[in-house]
């Protein structure tokens, strides 16, 4: 179906281009009702259940503007450092497309209702900063199945059924000014760009910012310019980036892609590209052309947005600490080195580990966990950490299990295991496999017993005044009870067999 | 020079989403030129220190509480869909992705 | 009791409270009568026989359990289809919407509804209100019945016409440049647009959307004081309605008393392009008003000339994206979805057979305007003659309390005289247009016939903003002395139309 472009390693292309870079981030907001009208919000319901003739964009319906979603759009304002409008208006954008009722998206052109602002990240303990260019409010579209294709995807499909039960719901798109950083660093700034703003957002309780919901998503503009010169280049906007890895990961590909092309000889399109995180590449989607007119005028059904300096300053009030502050504090209160710190950043789990805590784990205990195992599982499921389907309240619960000898490390493993392959809650995967650590002693006593007689040589070596050979006999319990028990328990009992 | 050209109409005719026939193309052009040659009047007017006026009033801030308000049933909405198919309005195929 | 249509609502009304006739009755009687004339006339898209009976005898039904009505409780009116009533076929004159029912009552008909106003049926109109005649509504011209071979004023031409018939004593209009004042000032009733903003348009169809206003159509300045009142008010369902208590438009219509009122002539809105017989009644009424107390005075606006132009670029930019959603996905007709062709070929296929030659023309303009490269010299400039418009009339009213003109520079043309001729037909605006741009009250009133042609002539009222009132206390001052001198009001003086079975 899709050719895949030739590209250069990330290195090679590096070594002759510096990457620039602009974000775009759509957050869907978390208000009860949409945008402009009184319908829920909720994800997953049944299809067009949450539409009225409003949203489906009926003749004669008029919008209204949800206060709350304005609300949200001047906390993520001030939260970015924004400068926050005293007046602005809702511009309609015209373009024709099937899940957009209207035909027109209802949203803000010039007149933004945040702009000007700016906001830190950090990657490999250096700071950078990212200017804002604005934070505006728009509505979103419905969402279309495409139907007769082979793979569900647009091409090939013989029609398509559409649900308008996303339309409306508030966006708030927020919008970078360009993005330069060392060339080696630019993938990584952008992941950690999007990553902040995701802890940012749950911070101030304005969206459930699920990527994998598609309640944030990403659109990264990458073009490539000679080192050194500053010639801009022509730029791709690539679209479909919906988790943090795939951020680092589209805008790696797009370098490479691009550096390929130029090297060649070749020119880049002014397109928009899809990425397609299974197959690791961007395909070509759309140039770019004159048919980009989208005859943007002011919205005549709303009237203009002027909030009152009052209410910016209540709303400025409410909002938490800023994120590198709260960095620091969160690194003394847990007591993690500079370094262990860092890890937590990259690792994007910065937020995991706050929440896991707040349930009563040892801010240690829920590092080795984020950070080891389920980094690791979400690696290997090509999934953000935080879409692997367990949460803190997971977490706490198996380190709880853990502290009170029910399991071990290993066990407790293996329940991540069934909680990412979704076998069940904490307790039905122990059950169905049969995880629970053996603490009953005579079961114990049986295995030592057992390992007594089939090692007698081992046992010579303890009795002849080598204490330290019993640790292979724990290893040939621990194997006989396949790990199910307590290895502290065994030396004890074992020691007590052994007389030492 | 015209003020609107035959290809210039057909061009719009695509934004607007208009299969406009070749006869409509030649009456339009004229027409829309004549049409033109009439509003273009507005520049006669020395208003470049006149802000515009968007709506008719000078209104602002009209907003509701963000709470929720009986939907239409699916029945409703698809009611008046011209195809439906598991509970979804029926569109015919998609050739090019979303802009 | 065939007379029950010649009766005024006001009449009605008094006529179910006295228990003399039912709204039964009287419903049926107006159904009968638009059976026995609408052949002639085609005011009516759609009749909607059973709900309309049933809605009397709801109204009957409560009248005899004593609940307490309104005063147009049990009144028949006849409904411009470019407002949504639920369940009943809605088209906006326009074949991309044919057989469809909306699911939703726009605002204007859940006040109705509410105020026991019986629905007749929904109106013939220019399709999308687009047009001056009904010449341009897919489903054929509406007829004059002061002349059946003349147009009934458009884009509201079924509603007046309506009205005219004796179809019904009362309608609802949408006036975006002059839909209800023309109409009204071509078949020799009254219509008024209210303030922008003063009725909701929620569940109206838009044209354009900051100039859309539904308002009363009857044949007296009482009765459509009457419907005002029962469908104006503040709506949240409209972000752009005003949030006041509605002007005293009854108590205006019932006091009419001028003595004082300070009447600006608009200079502008006359001379060359004015037919005689229309200047001569518009003077003889402003000599009335004057003898009525009134103290006239002559008023330059001089941007006016500028709305005609500002407003064929602010209307159709407006319409090409209010129109945008008729792509055949959701609703309405569906053209060439043959499985091979695409969503955007179906779109555009769709629209080119679903809407008529002025609608695609407007949509076509309003593109342009919009488009990037000539949105400063068009969409933008018009915008910027518009706030000089909105300063003309400011300056005015603080000197005057109302403005006045002629309602059109004609009188009600032949069928087919103008459907060649774009821009004359614009024309027939250019005195109704300026309130649009600028959201005022204004009114138009019957002042007589003209002598060329013996066809009724409009006296056009404009106040401020939530001044509706004023333009009422004119109306009214006009209608009663005119009253004296004809014996009745102007449609008295119409011809009976023949009544077909």
């Amino acid at each position: 179906m899709t050719v895949v472009a030739d590209v250069l390693s990330i290195d090679d292309a590096l070594a002759q281009f510096d990457p620039v870079m602009g974000l775009e981030v759509h957050v869907e907001l978390n208000t009860l009702s949409k945008m402009f009208c009184g319908c829920p919000t909720e994800f997953g319901a049944p299809p067009n259940t949450q539409t009225c003739p409003v949203c489906l964009g009926l003749p004669g319906a008029l919008p209204v503007v949800n206060a709350r979603a304005v609300e949200s759009a001047i906390k993520i304002g001030l939260a970015l450092n924004c400068e926050i409008a005293e007046w602005c208006r809702f511009a309609r954008k015209n373009y024709f497309y099937p899940d957009m009722p209207k035909n027109f998206q209802t949203s803000q052109y010039d007149e933004p209702i945040a702009f000007n602002g700016w906001t830190e990240v950090v990657v490999d303990g250096e700071t950078y900063r990212i200017e804002i260019e604005r934070a505006h409010m728009e509505e979103d579209t419905g969402k279309s199945t495409h139907v007769g294709g082979a793979t569900g995807r647009i091409h090939g499909a013989s029609h398509s059924l559409v649900d308008y039960n996303r339309a409306g719901i508030p966006l708030i798109e927020i919008v970078t000014k360009t993005i330069e950083v060392p060339p080696a660093k630019a993938a990584a700034v952008a992941r950690a760009y999007v990553s902040m703003l995701r802890d940012l957002l749950l911070a101030l309780d304005v969206s459930d910012v699920r990527m994998d919901q598609g309640s944030l998503r990403c659109d990264a503009n990458v073009s490539l310019k000679p080192s050194g010169s500053s010639q801009l280049g022509t730029r791709t906007e690539t679209k479909n980036v919906n988790s943090f890895r795939s951020v680092e990961r589209a805008i790696t590909y797009e370098i490479t892609r691009q550096a390929a092309v130029l090297v060649a000889g070749g020119k880049i399109l002014q397109e928009t590209r899809h990425w397609h995180e299974d197959t690791g590449v961007t395909t070509s989607g759309r140039e770019k052309s004159d048919a980009d007119d989208y005859r943007y005028f002011p919205e005549p059904d709303l009237v203009p947005v002027a909030p009152a300096r009052e209410w910016v300053e209540e709303i400025r009030a409410t909002l938490p600490e800023a994120p590198p502050v709260k960095r620091l504090r969160l690194q003394t209160e847990w007591g993690f080195t500079d370094l262990e710190m860092r890890d937590v950043v990259n690792g994007g789990v910065q937020t995991l580990i706050e929440q896991t805590v707040a349930l009563g784990v040892a801010p240690a205990a829920a590092k080795k966990w984020w950070l080891g195992e389920l980094a690791r599982a979400a690696n290997e499921a090509g999934k953000d950490v935080d879409a692997l389907g367990v949460g803190p309240a997971e977490i706490a619960e198996v380190q709880r299990l853990v502290e009170a000898g029910a399991l071990n490390d290993k066990l407790a493993r293996e329940v991540f295991d069934g909680l990412v392959k979704s076998e069940g809650t904490v307790t039905e995967i122990i059950e169905a496999r049969g995880l629970a650590l053996v603490s009953d002693d005579s079961a114990l006593q049986e295995a030592i017993d057992r390992a007594i007689a089939a090692n007698p040589d081992v046992v010579e070596k303890v009795n002849s005044g080598k204490p330290a050979a019993a640790g292979a006999l724990i290893g040939a319990v621990m194997k006989d009870m396949r790990g199910q028990a307590d290895a502290a328990k065994v030396r004890e009992l074992l020691n007590a067999t052994l007389g030492i | 020079m015209p003020s609107i050209t035959r290809e210039e109409v057909a061009h719009l005719a695509r934004l607007a989403r208009i299969e406009l026939t070749e006869d409509e193309l030649d009456h339009l052009a004229p027409q829309l030129e004549q049409i033109i040659g009439l509003v273009a009047q507005v520049s006669e007017v020395a208003a470049e220190d006149i802000p515009p006026t968007s709506h008719a009033l000078p209104i602002t801030n009209v907003m509701r509480a963000d709470v929720n308000v009986p939907c239409l049933t699916p029945e409703q909405a698809l009611s008046g869909a011209p195809a439906a198919e598991e509970q979804r309005f029926r569109v015919p195929r998609i050739l090019t992705e979303e802009a | 009791m065939s007379d029950l249509t010649r009766k005024t609502a006001v009449e009605l009304s008094e006529l179910m409270s006295s228990g003399q006739a039912s709204s039964v009755e009287i419903t049926q009687a107006h159904l009968d009568r638009i059976g026995a004339t609408d052949g002639a006339v085609h005011a009516f898209l759609h009749v909607d026989t059973e709900g309309a009976l049933a809605q009397a005898a709801d109204v009957d039904a409560r009248r005899a359990a004593g609940d307490e009505l309104g005063p147009l409780a049990g009144v028949p009116l006849a409904l411009k289809d470019v407002l949504t009533q639920d369940g009943v076929p809605t088209t906006a004159g326009s074949k991309i919407l044919e057989g469809w029912k909306p699911p939703y009552d726009s605002t204007v008909v859940k006040r109705l509804k509410a105020a026991g106003i019986v629905i007749l049926g929904k109106t013939n109109m220019d399709e999308f209100a687009m047009g001056s005649s009904t010449e341009n509504s897919a489903y054929g011209t509406t007829h004059n019945p002061w002349d059946l071979n003349r147009i009934p004023g458009g884009s509201g031409g079924g509603s007046s016409a309506a009205i005219s018939a004796y179809q019904a004593p009362l309608a609802i209009g949408t006036d975006t440049g002059g839909s209800i004042r023309q109409p009204a000032a071509f078949t020799g009733t009254v219509g008024v647009k209210p303030t922008y903003g003063g009725t909701s348009r929620y569940g109206l169809i838009a044209l354009a959307s900051s100039l859309d206003t539904p308002g009363p159509c009857a044949r007296t300045t009482l009765d459509a004081a009457l419907l005002h009142e029962v469908i104006a008010g503040y709506d949240p369902m409209d972000s752009t309605s005003i949030n006041q208590p509605v002007p005293a438009v009854v108590d205006a219509a019932r006091r009419g008393d001028v003595t004082g009122l300070r009447i600006g002539v608009v200079k502008e809105l006359g001379g060359e392009g004015y037919q005689p017989g229309v200047e001569a009644r518009f003077h003889e009424a402003v000599e009335l008003l004057t003898k009525l107390g009134a103290e006239v005075v002559e008023v330059s606006c001089p941007h006016f000339q500028y709305a005609l132009p500002a407003y064929y670029l602010i209307l159709p930019s407006e319409a090409s994206s209010n129109l945008a959603k008729f792509d055949a996905m959701r609703f309405g007709l569906r053209v060439g979805d043959d499985g091979e062709n695409d969503a955007e070929k179906v779109m555009s296929l769709t629209r080119e057979a679903g809407f008529g030659p002025e609608v695609k023309r407007r949509i076509m303009l309003g593109t342009h305007a919009l488009s990037s490269g000539y949105y400063d010299a068009y969409y933008g400039q018009a915008q910027k003659v518009r706030t000089l418009i909105a300063r003309d009339f400011a300056a005015a009213y603080e000197h005057v309390d109302v403005l006045v003109s002629p309602s059109t520079p004609t009188t009600a043309f032949a069928i087919g005289d103008r459907v060649n001729d774009p821009i004359a037909m614009y024309k027939n605006d250019l005195c109704t247009i300026p309130s649009n741009l600028a959201g005022n009250a204004a009114a138009s009133f019957p002042v007589g016939l003209a002598d060329e042609d013996g066809l009724p002539v409009g006296f056009h009222v404009m106040a401020p903003v939530m001044r509706d009132d004023l333009c009422y206390l004119v109306g009214a001052a006009l209608e009663s002395a005119y009253a004296d001198q004809w014996g009745g009001v102007l449609m008295s003086k119409a011809p009976e139309l023949e009544v077909t079975r």
